[in-house]
């Protein structure tokens, strides 16, 4: 039961929906009644990139599903910077895409992965293998910039190796059923995970921050924060499940999800989890939804600050945090730049 | 400079203020004071326009214009300052970064130029220097893990820069040891000008020691029950507040 079995088959009954569990908050089955054709070939967009103004070394385009390559590797040795753009060119169909990229020991490498979707109303699957070797250092900067009526799932595997550093910054607009799964397999041996989120929804937009993080051994580190602002009658899920297996001793986990309603209507659906079975570890989640601080409001107002902006700054603060743990330079100032973008919309 | 007139306020059904006429000329320092539950929070809340307090008669004017019908931005833009008892922690937003905003969106409402950074930063580097802060405290969020001396030294600093006309003091002596208010006191009086007036509002009379008033009034039961000079405020001390409570019933 997959999104991309019942591309491949049409087969809506393939679709999983609410009484599957992982499913339970995102239920494609209920969007989604019939599998639409399959999305013709089609040329990149003319327009620019989302996060267009950080510099790559490396382009991969994948337009509906199809790129000219199905493997990157990194260079070793460089810090490196790979633009992976994923584009729907397409109304009213499906498709599927996948994606391997490989950092052998010692590499180096940042991904500005962004979404987008030029024409309206496309289904998409899109899946990514990401395998580190030892002591290599990734930085996943996922911006899902998509229409409204999307239907948008993408996944990523990631296999780490011991002394590897992944670090992961999700930015979610929403769309019809936007969904963001990673899947970490953490090996311990002093490797080190950050899986970071965001989202920013309006309308009627949805959207979904899935991650399993599983440390099958010893000494790993995983720090996870999620932040969103709902408004209107979107709405947030977030699933994030950290599994601390037998024998991971020494594992250092934490698990941080913050949302803000920012009007009745608007709903968060959480689900922080922790699995330990395990006896030395240091664990830890912590996960709130409320709404902003009307004293902090009227203090602001009180100084001389129209409320629209009070709430904007109080906004941007609040998801700022998320922001600030981006590494990569350029890439922090876009995606700082473009969640103030985003936020005028919201307030 | 702040003229209120028969100024009737209700939180919910419950009438708090009944009643209440008083005037503040420019240059002038006036205390109210009075027993907890009096309306003094009330009054002040009410001047910075406060969601929740509903004015129902009378009106409240600073150089002639209405205050009542603005919104609290704008009361600020017009030189109304409200110092809190308990300044608010605004998390993620840098102290520097926040008196900024507040100091160009209250001159954007005047129409007048903004503060360019540079300007903002010298600005501020001379009020701190004044207070005797740390500047490197101003680059931390908006009073997030401060003390409450320090909170009530940050309403100092922000009244230094934003440079209102009217200033309300809302029991700026609570949670404030002797240096502490010797501090912040001194930051206060350093604000007194001939086309500036304070309202003073607290329940115990230390802090006119350090801020002395030109007038003291007595609130009781959402009214001023009585007035005078700064004598008022040591008898007050002596006697109590219960010679006012039949006046007030």
């Amino acid at each position: 039961m997959s999104l991309v079995t019942a591309i491949r088959s049409g087969d809506a009954a393939q679709l999983p929906g609410r009484r599957d569990e992982a499913w339970r908050y995102s239920d494609l089955k209920g969007v989604l009644r019939a599998m639409p054709g399959a999305s013709p070939e089609a040329a990149a967009p003319a327009s620019a990139a989302p996060l267009a103004e950080v510099a790559a070394d490396n382009e991969i385009v994948v337009v509906n599903g199809r790129s000219v390559v199905e493997r990157f590797v990194a260079a070793p040795g460089l810090a490196r910077t790979l633009r992976l753009r994923v584009a729907a060119v397409t109304e009213g169909t499906a498709h599927s895409g996948l994606l391997a990229i490989e950092l052998p020991e010692g590499s180096d490498l940042t991904i500005i992965e962004t979404f987008e979707g030029v024409d309206a109303g496309y289904v998409s699957d899109f899946a990514l293998a990401i395998s580190m070797g030892e002591g290599a250092r990734l930085e996943r900067i996922v911006l899902l910039d998509e229409p409204a009526d999307a239907i948008s799932v993408s996944a990523a595997q990631v296999e780490l190796s011991a002394g590897a550093k992944f670090r992961q910054t999700v930015i979610a607009s929403g769309a019809k059923l936007q969904r963001h799964e990673t899947h970490l397999h953490h090996p311990g041996g002093g490797a080190d995970a950050r899986l970071d989120g965001l989202y920013l929804l309006a309308g009627k937009r949805q959207s979904d921050l899935t991650s399993v993080v599983t440390h099958a051994g010893p000494d790993g580190t995983t720090a996870q924060l999620a932040k969103g602002l709902v408004q209107g009658q979107a709405r947030a899920v977030f699933q994030g499940k950290i599994v601390v297996e037998e024998g991971a001793d020494g594992t250092d986990a934490r698990m941080g999800h913050h949302a803000l309603l920012l009007n009745d209507g608007a709903e968060v659906d959480a689900k922080p989890e922790l699995e330990i079975y395990a006896d030395d570890v240091s664990c830890a989640h912590g996960n709130t939804v409320g709404s902003i601080d009307e004293d902090a409001l009227f203090y602001m107002r009180s100084r001389g600050i129209p409320e629209a902006e009070a709430r904007a700054l109080l906004m941007e603060a609040f998801v700022g945090e998320v922001v600030d743990r981006i590494e990569h330079e350029p890439a922090r100032d876009a995606v700082r730049a473009w969640v103030a973008e985003r936020l005028r919309g919201l307030s | 400079m702040l003229s209120i007139k028969d100024l009737h306020v209700s939180i919910g059904e419950k009438e708090i203020i009944k009643g209440l006429s008083l005037d503040v000329p420019a240059g002038e320092v006036h205390a109210i004071m009075g027993p907890n539950g009096a309306g003094k929070s009330t009054l002040s809340y009410t001047l910075a326009g406060r969601s929740g307090y509903a004015v129902t008669e009378g009106s409240a004017t600073l150089n002639g214009e209405d205050l009542l019908g603005l919104d609290p931005s704008e009361r600020a833009a017009k030189g109304v300052f409200l110092s809190f008892q308990y300044p608010l922690e605004i998390p993620g937003v840098p102290t520097l970064t926040f008196i900024r905003a507040a100091l160009n969106a209250q001159r954007k409402t005047r129409g007048e130029p903004e503060c360019t950074a540079p300007q903002f930063l010298k600005l501020a580097r001379e009020a701190a220097a004044k207070l005797k802060m740390d500047f490197d405290m101003l680059k931390r969020p908006l009073n997030v893990g401060f003390s409450g001396g320090e909170k009530k030294r940050m309403e100092i600093l922000q009244m230094a820069i934003l440079q209102p006309s009217f200033l309300i003091l809302d029991e700026t002596d609570s949670g404030l040891d002797i240096d502490a208010l010797k501090i912040v006191s001194e930051g206060v009086n350093a604000m007194r000008a001939p086309d500036r007036a304070m309202l003073v509002i607290t329940h115990y009379q230390r802090l006119l020691d350090y801020i002395k008033p030109d007038r003291v009034h007595v609130l009781a039961g959402g009214r001023i029950v009585a007035s005078g000079g700064p004598e008022l405020a040591l008898e007050l001390e002596a006697k109590g507040y219960d010679q006012y409570a039949k006046a007030a019933a």
